[in-house]
């Protein structure tokens, strides 16, 4: 099955558009007619074929151009891709990981051939053919994980593991939900979620931490997180705020549906062999609010989902103004029918 | 002045003690304004040999003569009166650079030159859970703009205006040791012009 890239854009235009086929496979996050914070980790192993559950890291129509977008973003502002001194093997790991995982889900597109520390990377989508030395990072036109995230979609945040703790000391962070690299670069677990509200209170972050200091090599965990975006707009950091913010205002009536997105992180965790690290991809998906009502199910849900959220969460999550003309679109799917339990659409 | 108690606020916030003199091979004590009283104060209440082996690196600020002969007058083994931590800050470099194991380093007076020297002394591989710390004095933050990175020194004020960039920026309470800064984030991006009037930082 190849994939087909689109040639779009997540920023000016926005020509950015979901398939049919990629709605289908859309990660949407709510199991249950509400939301609350939870850990809610479970193994990163294969789910449905076709599902973004499927393979270690997930390419999908948009890998091109989000790959393009990841240029621009670096381009105008190099801070966005930082790692401190002594993360060069956690970035060598991370390299061999997606490697390795590529070449064995898609190798149609990607393929890795090794002989010794000679390596030989192909990928075909961004007609990439490399041979570099492994561990000597002058042979590389980037630092490892610089080279490999340039080429992988989501954000990656490099975590070293060490006095009971993670510390987010490398990161190549370009699509994210307005938190900035520049800034947490050498925090800790703890510290970096700082800001997050009600979740340190119950206990979240310690029950979270605890998990992840355990993942062992081989048996990586998965998760979900969201919010909602107004445009396909890749980019929602803090360092470019000022100038994105204002089109949360853009918002009318009219063009809600296809306007406001709603933004999805598949987050995972690999513990890395050599370094004792973690790497903790963040994969943004996108889709609009026209796109998600077409499953009824998913309709009838966002809507529940979105009016009961607690205040602190539509404000930390950067929409309570917005909040009720969202509604006022969604309650048109609602008919007050019950949902199934569970993710998928059709079940 | 007594030290300060601020409102309860996020993990990431930084929190300050009280100096406490320790048992050590010598005794770093860096501090500015209202600092200087700290300094008295961890001085009188440590053993005799102390001073013997303390190194007092002093900013004045705003309390100009206040503690310098004080400071001067304990008989510390060194004693330095800078003009500002900029002009300070080599010096502070120099000393950690041949500091010996049992060093100990007490930091009193604002965030921001506690946050800097905090991060020197990081810098040369000391834990920041092993440096004591007092607030004393001026609660002005110093502050890192999201937006083009300029630091603003000595923020009183929330919102306040960007000295780099002249974006109006809220004063939030999340803090980056590594960068020894409070983030600021514009204040008017969604509704722009509509700039709440500044109030002082609690």
């Amino acid at each position: 099955m190849g994939i087909e890239f689109k040639k779009e854009t997540f920023r000016g235009d926005y020509t950015f558009s979901n398939s049919p086929e990629a709605m289908k496979r859309f990660p949407f996050p709510f199991d249950k007619d509400s939301y609350m914070y939870a850990v809610n980790m479970e193994p990163h192993t294969p789910v449905r074929e076709g599902s973004v559950y499927y393979n270690s890291f997930d390419v999908d129509e948009h890998y091109v151009s989000e790959m393009a977008d990841r240029a621009m973003v670096l381009d105008e502002d190099p801070l966005r891709c930082q790692s401190l001194p002594h993360m060069e093997l956690h970035g060598w790991d991370l390299l061999e990981l997606i490697m390795v995982e590529k070449a064995k889900d898609y190798p149609d597109l990607f393929q890795l051939t090794r002989d010794g520390d000679k390596w030989h990377w192909v990928n075909k989508p961004l007609g990439i053919d490399d041979k570099f030395t492994f561990m000597d990072a002058s042979t590389l036109p980037y630092g490892p994980m610089e080279y490999i995230t340039r080429q992988t979609q989501g954000d990656f945040c490099v975590l070293d593991q060490r006095e009971d703790n993670l510390w987010m000391d490398a990161g190549m962070v370009t699509t994210q939900a307005d938190w900035s690299l520049d800034f947490d670069i050498g925090m800790n677990f703890f510290e970096w979620h700082a800001p997050v509200p009600l979740a340190h209170e119950k206990g979240i972050f310690v029950r979270a931490l605890k998990f992840l200091l355990n993942i062992q090599q081989g048996a990586p965990a998965r998760r979900l997180n969201w919010t909602m975006t107004v445009n396909p707009l890749l980019d929602t950091s803090p360092e470019n705020y000022h100038k994105w913010g204002i089109q949360k205002t853009t918002l009318t009536p009219e063009n809600v549906g296809k306007k406001q997105h709603l933004r999805v992180e598949l987050q995972t965790f690999f513990r890395l062999p050599r370094s004792n690290g973690l790497v903790f991809p963040i994969r943004c998906y996108l889709a609009c609010l026209e796109d998600i009502t077409k499953f009824p199910k998913w309709g009838r849900r966002l809507h529940r989902v979105i009016r009961d959220l607690p205040e602190e969460l539509a404000t930390y999550k950067g929409f309570i103004d917005n909040r009720p003309m969202i509604l006022e679109y969604l309650s048109q799917f609602d008919d007050g029918a019950e949902t199934s339990p569970g993710v998928w659409p059709e079940d | 002045m007594a030290k300060t108690e601020f409102p309860k606020s996020i993990i990431s916030r930084p929190v300050y003690g009280e100096l406490e003199p320790r048992n050590g091979t010598s005794h770093l004590l860096i501090a500015d304004g209202e600092g200087g009283q700290a300094i008295l104060d961890v001085v009188a209440k440590a053993d005799d040999g102390f001073l013997d082996r303390a190194h007092i690196i002093f900013i004045p600020k705003d309390t100009k003569e206040k503690y310098v002969s004080k400071l001067e007058s304990l008989g510390a083994k060194q004693c330095y009166t800078g003009p500002s931590y900029e002009a300070a800050v080599s010096r502070i470099r120099r000393v950690l650079s041949d500091a010996s194991n049992g060093l100990q380093i007490y930091l009193a007076g604002s965030e921001g030159v506690m946050g800097q020297a905090q991060r020197e002394a990081m810098n040369v591989g000391y834990p920041f859970q092993s440096i004591q710390t007092e607030h004393r004095g001026s609660k002005a933050r110093r502050m890192q703009c999201v937006h083009c990175k300029g630091i603003t020194e000595d923020v009183i004020t929330d919102p306040f205006v960007c000295s780099h960039c002249g974006l109006n920026l809220f004063v939030r309470d999340h803090y980056s040791r590594r960068l020894a800064a409070f983030q600021g984030v514009c204040i008017d991006a969604e509704d722009p012009g509509n700039v709440p009037d500044p109030v002082e930082i609690l």
